[in-house]
């Protein structure tokens, strides 16, 4: 799962899949903490900060 | 008692009736965790499992339950990616019917992944599918996209969790619970990813099965055409499930929860992809016979023998493939709601005969000369576990709908008056 890992190679399998897998969990963690941080700014008052960073679907996600 | 937490504008049953409702439920979760204490304290030995059925009645339920949640994901695809991008008539109609796909799927693959933590004998060595992964191996795919999505699941759920009545009076929950939401078409995109590459890795997990001529398939680069047909099947199934799934909820609550065009958008889609996936499962199982069969040295009636009878295919392709088929795309039969159900609960039965097919049949065929066609009946111990994740999903379904703004059409179906009044929050009327 990790180079670290004993049985890690740089084989184009591995990387393939492996890279897939943790796009998508980037993907899923940039989801995650974007919420955070702008649940953060309209808590402490940001909110000019907060609409810059408000993101328009679909145009931004495309 | 609890009328603080029921949303507004709706009404529920007694807090009495809903005891009684869940405790029926609960005695099924608790032979479920008794018989999974007795499988982790006394080990596997408590099933009928062994060399030849190394696959039961647990992984019937995981790859039915898996295509049946498939509705969460195909729906969301649907609404928010189809839907905020091109121009789709059905948008509105799907956004009624949302939620409780997410909770649907929800449920499907939690169930799942709780019978797999039992079925795999040692659950604390869980971890190493994920640590030490085969990237060669469909059911590494399967492990690592199941657990993700269910990890998608969650957080498509937890909005829906912080929109109750009181969870919304907290600021700080309010405002992230809405931030989730605002991006919940990426995380429908990442469900879709994984749920393609499952889905299909549940079925190219038989195809590849070189040894087993009844599952074998070629294919499509390194993709037999079981991966496509399970990804096929499970889009075709999901929105059958989600629809009988509301259709359930409205008799048992006696009340209207979305509109019948709701209900018929889902027939209408799930028996077009039903009625696609049966024509190319037709030609998928006529090349079979003609080209994996001959070529193994064997016949088509090899495979067909003692309980696992050619009834089997006839039920799965005909009685509960094609006949749903032409019920959910010929209007005039989709519009009556008794067919619709019918067409959509045959549906549900076809995919869960084909999931039980590949699982079952395919080793109950004999694979060396000396073998006999095996048959298995699965223990008590097997049916606790099967059974209880569906009083697990039944609880949870029940508590969502009770606690939860599920049903965005039912205040409207089902408008609240008192003296005369609608209203609007509960119980609240202003006079004169």
């Amino acid at each position: 799962m990790f180079p670290f890992v004993f049985e890690w190679g740089w084989d184009v399998g591995r990387l393939i899949f492996m890279g897939l897998l943790y796009m998508v969990l980037g993907a899923i963690g940039f989801g995650l903490l974007y919420a955070f941080v702008m649940t953060w700014l309209k808590l402490t008052g940001r909110d000019r900060l907060y609409e810059r960073l408000w993101l328009r679907f679909p145009f931004t996600l495309w | 008692m609890d009328a603080a937490f029921v949303p507004n504008a709706v009404q529920r049953c007694s807090l009495r009736t809903f005891a009684l409702w869940m405790l029926v439920w609960l005695a099924l979760v608790v032979w479920g965790l008794v018989s999974a204490f007795l499988c982790f304290y006394k080990g596997l030995n408590q099933t009928n499992m062994n060399h030849y059925f190394a696959f039961g009645l647990w992984i019937v339920f995981d790859l039915s339950l898996i295509a049946l949640g498939a509705g969460a994901f195909f729906t969301g695809f649907l609404t928010h990616i189809i839907g905020n991008v091109f121009i789709y008539p059905f948008v509105k109609s799907l956004k009624a019917i949302i939620k409780p796909a997410v909770v649907i799927g929800f449920i499907c693959y939690s169930a799942a992944i709780a019978m797999l933590g039992v079925d795999i004998g040692q659950p604390l060595r869980g971890w190493f599918i994920f640590w030490h992964a085969n990237v060669h191996s469909m059911l590494t795919e399967v492990s690592f996209c199941i657990t993700v999505y269910l990890g998608v699941l969650t957080i498509e759920y937890l909005p829906i969790i912080l929109s109750n009545r009181k969870l919304k009076e907290v600021p700080e929950l309010n405002i992230f619970g809405n931030n989730l939401h605002h991006m919940v078409a990426l995380f429908a995109a990442a469900g879709t990813f994984l749920s393609f590459f499952h889905q299909g890795s549940l079925g190219g997990m038989f195809g590849v099965l070189f040894g087993r001529p009844f599952a074998f398939r070629e294919g499509f680069l390194i993709w037999p055409w079981t991966f496509f047909l399970f990804i096929h099947s499970s889009i075709a199934a999901g929105p059958s499930f989600t629809l009988l799934c509301v259709w359930i909820a409205q008799k048992a609550t006696g009340k209207k929860l979305v509109k019948d065009s709701v209900l018929i958008v889902l027939a209408k889609i799930s028996g077009w992809l039903l009625a696609t996936y049966i024509v190319l499962k037709i030609m998928d199982t006529v090349g079979w016979a003609y080209g994996v069969v001959p070529k193994a040295g064997l016949s088509f009636i090899d495979f067909y023998q003692g309980t696992y009878g050619v009834w089997l295919m006839v039920a799965e392709i005909g009685v509960f493939g094609i006949i749903p088929a032409i019920i959910l795309i010929t209007p005039s039969l989709r519009e009556r709601s008794g067919l619709v159900i019918i067409g959509a609960a045959m549906n549900v039965t076809g995919i869960v005969l084909n999931r039980f097919v590949f699982a079952i049949q395919t080793l109950a065929i004999p694979v060396m000369p000396f073998d006999t066609f095996m048959s298995y009946i699965p223990t008590w111990q097997e049916w606790g576990i099967a059974l209880g994740s569906i009083g697990y999903g039944i609880m949870v379904f029940s508590l969502s709908y009770r606690y939860l703004p599920l049903f965005p059409q039912e205040a409207e179906l089902n408008p609240v008056t008192v003296l005369g009044k609608g209203v609007t929050d509960f119980g609240v009327v202003k006079r004169g």
